[in-house]
């Protein structure tokens, strides 16, 4: 019984820690009367959110929509890429140095450029920030994976005069999925954040990103922090669901 | 009985052919050949080169049970992947059921079980002993039913659908062991599979072993820790020395049919005899043949003893080595 006990603290902690922070957060801007452009009070920014629901949630889509195609083509890329550096050593040295830079510079600062190869109406620059800020993490996780297959699983397969193609299918990816999901629940944050942060160098209204900055603009600050709850929300569904699937893939390992 | 448990010292006695469930035919090739075989392990950088096996010959018979033991570090694992084909012998010839090493790997003639039981963690008990079938392209109703025998085999009937991670070692070395056995293989190698398991397991699976041997009439490498556990199982068993890796010794133990072996046997005089003579070769102090021979021509004392009293249980005529 103690995991229950554990798990239920787990989630009672933090609640009560927010609730405090919350309670706090709208006493103080009562007591002091700041004005809403510094801070508004939770529950003004709960009512906008509460009042602008459908708009905030076409809004998430938009900039989700991104994120997850940034996610899914980032991804696989990144674990195709790892199989490959995998299989010939020589690729991985190779691409290390532009990995590495690619791993320390902002991809966001891509953007604008991005925005003028493919064009202000499209959403397609903010996809390819946010795919290559996922490569990174995922590719490095993954060709970590890869190199996780245990000595004596490769004896077995080669006791068996398995294939490549079966090695693979058998043993290397079941052995590297766990590294992959992780790799992927990094980026599934660096995927939303790209995409949204991506929105502010221009291209087509409608995501999140472009309302947060339009609201703010027009001095509509409780509005402005409803679109920012929106995206707090859609980052965590994002690394929710991702820590699902890690969980999923990492049953029956031993933790190493 | 007793007159059979005869070990190197007592030269006189003679078993009958014991029968290893070894029905073997004058053509029939042996299980295992290995003729003048050394293994050095390259000198990278400024490392020193490692000799793991120096000229080692070794014949393994079809329904022959041998035991390989020796201090850590002699090669006794070295010797049975190079059997295994994971590895290639620096110099010196193998054969398994009369071909290179290589193509009996291919053409699947042997199962293997290595220290580490070495399941795949994702997939359930069933799915592991079913691994090489379906690798192998076996259907899956033929797989279903092939699974099910195993399960019983080494009597896991229940935990076909659990996962490694549910089981105790024990248990998964006993899903590594129906692995190994799953494609009925005429060889079976076996590194150290039982040295995780405590007293009473273990000589519960060396049993189970002696059952299954008897039933698929397989033969066996075994390598081991335990002279008693050698002694139990085997029909003859290979003292190794380390550093070069060689054999030094090779002793017959003349305690009848593997197949009939059980319980008793581990009380019985013949069973400590053959102990005591696995530690003396263990401890260097051979008897019969001199160890300055037998260091350089690997097996020649195990000759001299199979001439002396002619017990080498599956019925190998005396000298058949030195042909
Ligand atoms: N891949 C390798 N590279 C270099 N040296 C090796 C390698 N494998 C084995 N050796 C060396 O060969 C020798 C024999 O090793 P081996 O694993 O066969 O011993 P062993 O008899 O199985 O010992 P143990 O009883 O401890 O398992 C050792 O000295 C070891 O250091
Ligand atoms: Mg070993």
């Amino acid at each position: 019984m103690r995991p229950a006990i554990s798990t239920s603290r787990a989630v009672v902690a933090p609640v009560i820690l927010g609730v405090a922070a919350l309670l706090i957060w709208q006493l103080s801007v009562m007591a002091f009367d700041i004005k809403p452009f510094v801070l508004p009070s939770p529950v003004e920014i709960a009512t906008q959110f509460g009042k602008n629901i459908p708009t905030v949630v076409q809004a998430s889509t938009v900039t989700g929509l991104n994120a997850l195609i940034g996610l899914i083509v980032g991804g696989i890329l990144g674990v195709a890429a790892a199989v490959l550096a995998a299989i010939a050593p020589v690729l991985d040295e190779l691409s290390a140095a532009v990995v590495a830079a690619l791993s320390v510079i902002p991809i966001v600062a891509l953007a604008p450029v991005l925005y003028t190869m493919f064009g202000a109406g499209a959403q397609t620059a903010r996809q390819i920030v946010a795919a290559i800020a996922v490569f990174i993490p995922v590719y490095l996780n993954s060709l970590r994976g890869f190199r996780q297959v245990r000595p004596v699983h490769r004896d077995l397969m080669r006791a068996y005069a398995a294939k490549p193609v079966q090695v693979t299918r058998t043993v290397t990816l079941p052995t590297a999925s766990p590294f992959i999901f992780t790799g992927l629940r990094i980026a599934s944050s660096l995927a939303v954040i790209s995409a949204l942060i991506a929105e502010y160098f221009g291209g087509p209204v409608g995501g999140l990103g472009k309302s947060i900055t339009s609201a703010a603009s027009s001095s509509n600050y409780s509005l402005a922090w409803a679109y920012v709850l929106g995206s707090i929300i859609l980052g965590l569904l994002f690394y929710g669901a991702t820590l699902g699937l890690e969980r999923l893939a990492s049953r029956h390992r031993p933790s190493a | 009985m007793t007159d059979q448990n005869a070990t190197a010292t007592d030269g006189g006695s003679v078993a009958a052919s014991a029968g290893a469930g070894a029905t073997r035919t004058a053509t029939a090739p042996d299980a295992v050949t290995v003729s003048g075989v050394s293994r050095v392990f390259g000198s990278r950088g400024r490392e020193a080169s490692v000799t793991a096996l120096d000229d080692v010959s070794l014949d393994v018979a079809p329904g022959e049970f041998v035991s390989l033991i020796g201090p850590s570090g002699c090669g006794k694992s070295t010797l049975l992947r190079l059997i295994a084909d994971l590895d290639q012998p620096s110099s010196g010839q193998i054969s398994v059921f009369g071909k290179p090493a290589r193509r009996a790997r291919i053409d699947q003639d042997y199962g293997i079980a290595f220290q580490q039981a070495g399941l795949l963690p994702w997939r359930t008990v069933a799915a592991n002993i079913e691994l090489p079938l379906e690798l192998h392209r076996v259907g899956a109703a033929e797989r279903r039913t092939r699974v099910g025998d195993l399960l019983s085999l080494v009597g896991l009937d229940d935990f076909g659908s659990k996962y490694p991670d549910q089981l105790s070692g024990g248990m998964q070395q006993r899903v590594a062991i129906a692995r190994a056995l799953a494609e009925s293989p005429r060889l079976l190698l076996m590194d150290e599979p039982f040295g995780a398991l405590d007293e009473m397991t273990r000589e519960r699976m060396q049993n189970e072993l002696l059952r299954i041997c008897a039933e698929t009439d397989a033969a066996v490498v075994f390598v081991t820790h335990s002279i008693p556990e050698a002694v139990f199982l085997s029909h003859r068993v290979v003292v190794m020395s380390p550093r070069p890796g060689r054999i030094v010794d090779v002793i017959p133990v003349g305690l009848g049919s593997t197949a009939d072996r059980g319980e008793a046997l581990r009380e019985d005089a013949g069973f400590f005899d053959a102990v005591g003579a696995v530690r003396e070769a263990l401890h260097g102090h051979p008897v019969s043949a001199g160890p300055a021979t037998s260091a350089t021509s690997t097996g020649s004392a195990g000759e001299a003893r199979e001439g002396a009293n002619l017990c080498e249980p599956s019925g190998r005529p005396a000298g058949r080595e030195s042909r």
